[in-house]
């Protein structure tokens, strides 16, 4: 890439970050994002509080304490992808077949940039920031969860990262059906997508806990489809990893079953994955006439 | 003679069974204010697309000052207003035009900004935000946007589709500084006036064929020398001025009382009409 490409690449890039500022996405995002924390935050005070009243004086089979921080953590982590997903979709919506109809797009396209830089800038702000939201609300989700429960997960820059990845690739599938569907018909094919992937996890999780190898498998399979899922899985895995005993097992029944460590495989699947889809778009876009 | 600027050699576009653009020709020299005539539909716009390299033709070639269409150095020479255009409302006036300068490279800095919305009668609105902005004042805008960079070619598509008299004017005087500055502009558009006005060049295209091409004089040609006499009015088809004397002479020779010589052009309207037919898309 050229230094004028790179830097037509960073105007892009501004551009996006701008308009999501300008348009009071982030202010929407802020404020919900806000209530889901202070909702959090309610919840985790009084979940320990409970816990700790009901624990006392039991004998220590079972370390409720542990139990409940992984727990309601981990559904922190969901609602954290949730959030990012919703996020990564808003960033990249209509942003080739949107735009072009609406006639924003080919003052861009125009200039010199060429097309594969445009959508690469492009994706480049959505998953930054997507990427950025994610590691922030995990962070005080961790923050909160530490404060109001001295809990802390077995691993903490993992998942958040497996959740950064997670997000990012769910913008570069989001830009890729940007360049076939309308607005609408992306928006909602990204949803089912996304929802695609959270059922693979609850079979991989029903799979584990009735000891299906069968559903295990395909939820197994569907997670490398859509490695989101995988990776969120692996973050997953890694709040709880080093858990063990009756309280590791009882874990692994509930939202934690068929989550499995991010090995180095999965790792490099994601990143080619993520290559390929953008690789995909741009070739997409490169032969769209506009 | 210096090389042209666009030069559109046997181009063809496609779009599934549908022919847009039939093996047209056309070129357009540094300095050259070209118009291009049709109906709706006839192929003006695609022909456009490709020149700034939007569409992808289906055969034949367009060079940019001898780069394909398209291309990098292509797209860098040229600057482009289409028919259908949105700026993002958010942003003013001032942040689109300096957007576009990084997306160019231009160096031109806030003097080239400023000077560009003044052409363009805007040098007021530069805080304004574009949401705010008539749809005039859009089109001005984007007028000033393809300016940007200083480009060696203007492709616009209908670019007073959406002014007043005044705004008209204003694009028209615009492009009367262009020619003075040696840039070559394809201006497509419906208005048939404004192209006779100030056009050096018409090509006509219909059915996605170059039907008709010239200058606006030499296309209008002759029309005819209307006489009014004593017997009726009489109408002599194809002469022109200096056949005006010849002709009242014989008529006055002949015994007639001649009251009233009138020598009546075609206009580029006529033309425009008998090349394409009558068709509209």
């Amino acid at each position: 890439m050229s230094g004028g490409q790179l830097r037509s690449a960073a105007a892009v890039v501004g551009l996006s970050v701008r308009e999501g500022i300008r348009r009071r996405v982030f202010l929407a995002v802020l404020i919900l994002t806000a209530g889901f924390l202070a909702l959090y935050g309610l919840g985790a005070h009084f979940a320990f509080r409970d816990v700790n009243e009901f624990a006392a004086g039991e004998p220590k089979i079972l370390d409720a304490h542990a139990f409940t921080g992984a727990t309601i953590f981990g559904m922190a982590m969901f609602a954290t992808l949730f959030l990012g997903a919703v996020l990564a979709v808003f960033l990249t919506l209509g942003v080739v077949r949107g735009d072009a109809e609406s006639g924003l797009l080919q003052p861009i396209v125009v200039r010199p940039i060429g097309r594969t830089t445009m959508l690469l800038a492009r994706f480049a702000g959505a998953a930054l920031l997507s990427a950025a939201y994610v590691v922030v609300v995990y962070l005080a989700a961790y923050a909160i969860t530490e404060a109001t429960g001295s809990w802390s997960p077995d691993h903490l820059l993992g998942p958040a990262l497996s959740l950064a990845l997670g997000v990012a690739i769910i913008a570069a599938l989001s830009l890729l059906a940007s360049t076939v569907l309308s607005v609408a018909a992306q928006g909602i094919v990204i949803f089912m997508v996304f929802g695609a992937g959270l059922i693979a996890g609850l079979l991989a999780q029903i799979g584990n806990a009735i000891d299906s190898e069968s559903l295990h498998d395909i939820g197994r399979a569907a997670s490398w489809a859509l490695p989101f899922e995988g990776l969120y899985s692996a973050g997953l895995h890694a709040l709880i990893s080093g858990t063990s005993g009756l309280t590791g097992v009882v874990l692994q029944l509930g939202p934690f079953g068929g989550s499995e460590a991010a090995g180095p495989e999965l790792i490099a699947w994601s990143f080619a994955y993520l290559c390929g889809v953008l690789a995909l778009a741009a070739f997409v876009f490169s032969r769209r006439d506009l | 003679m210096a090389a042209p600027v666009l030069a559109v050699h046997e181009l063809s576009k496609r779009y599934g069974r549908q022919e847009a653009l039939a093996g047209v020709d056309l070129e357009v020299e540094p300095g050259q204010l070209v118009g291009l005539l049709g109906p709706n539909g006839a192929g003006k716009s695609t022909l456009t697309k490709i020149a700034c390299g939007l569409v992808r033709p289906s055969g034949g070639r367009v060079e940019v000052l001898g780069r394909p269409a398209g291309s990098p150095p292509a797209r860098a020479a040229l600057g482009y207003l289409a028919e259908l255009f949105r700026f993002p409302g958010w942003c003013t006036a001032e942040e689109l035009l300096r957007f576009h300068q990084r997306l160019v490279g231009s160096e031109g800095g806030a003097a080239e900004r400023r000077e560009l919305l003044e052409l363009v009668d805007l040098g007021a609105a530069a805080g304004k935000r574009i949401e705010a902005m008539s749809k005039g004042m859009q089109q001005r805008l984007g007028v000033a946007q393809a300016l940007i960079g200083s480009p060696r070619l203007l492709l616009l598509d209908e670019p007073t589709s959406a002014l007043d008299p005044v705004g008209r004017r204003i694009v028209r005087e615009l492009l009367e500084e262009l020619r003075r500055r040696e840039v070559a502009v394809l201006l497509n558009s419906h208005l048939l006036s404004e192209v006779e006005l100030i056009c050096d060049h018409v090509a006509i295209i219909s059915g996605g064929r170059l039907v008709k091409a010239g200058t606006p004089a030499g296309l209008a040609g002759p029309g005819a020398v209307e006489v009014e006499t004593a017997t009726g009015v009489r109408t002599f088809e194809g002469a022109g001025r200096e056949d005006a004397p010849r002709i009242v002479a014989e008529l006055v020779a002949a015994g007639e009382r001649v009251y009233r010589v009138e020598v009546r052009h075609s206009s580029l309207e006529d033309v425009y009409l008998d090349a394409v037919g009558g068709q509209t898309g």
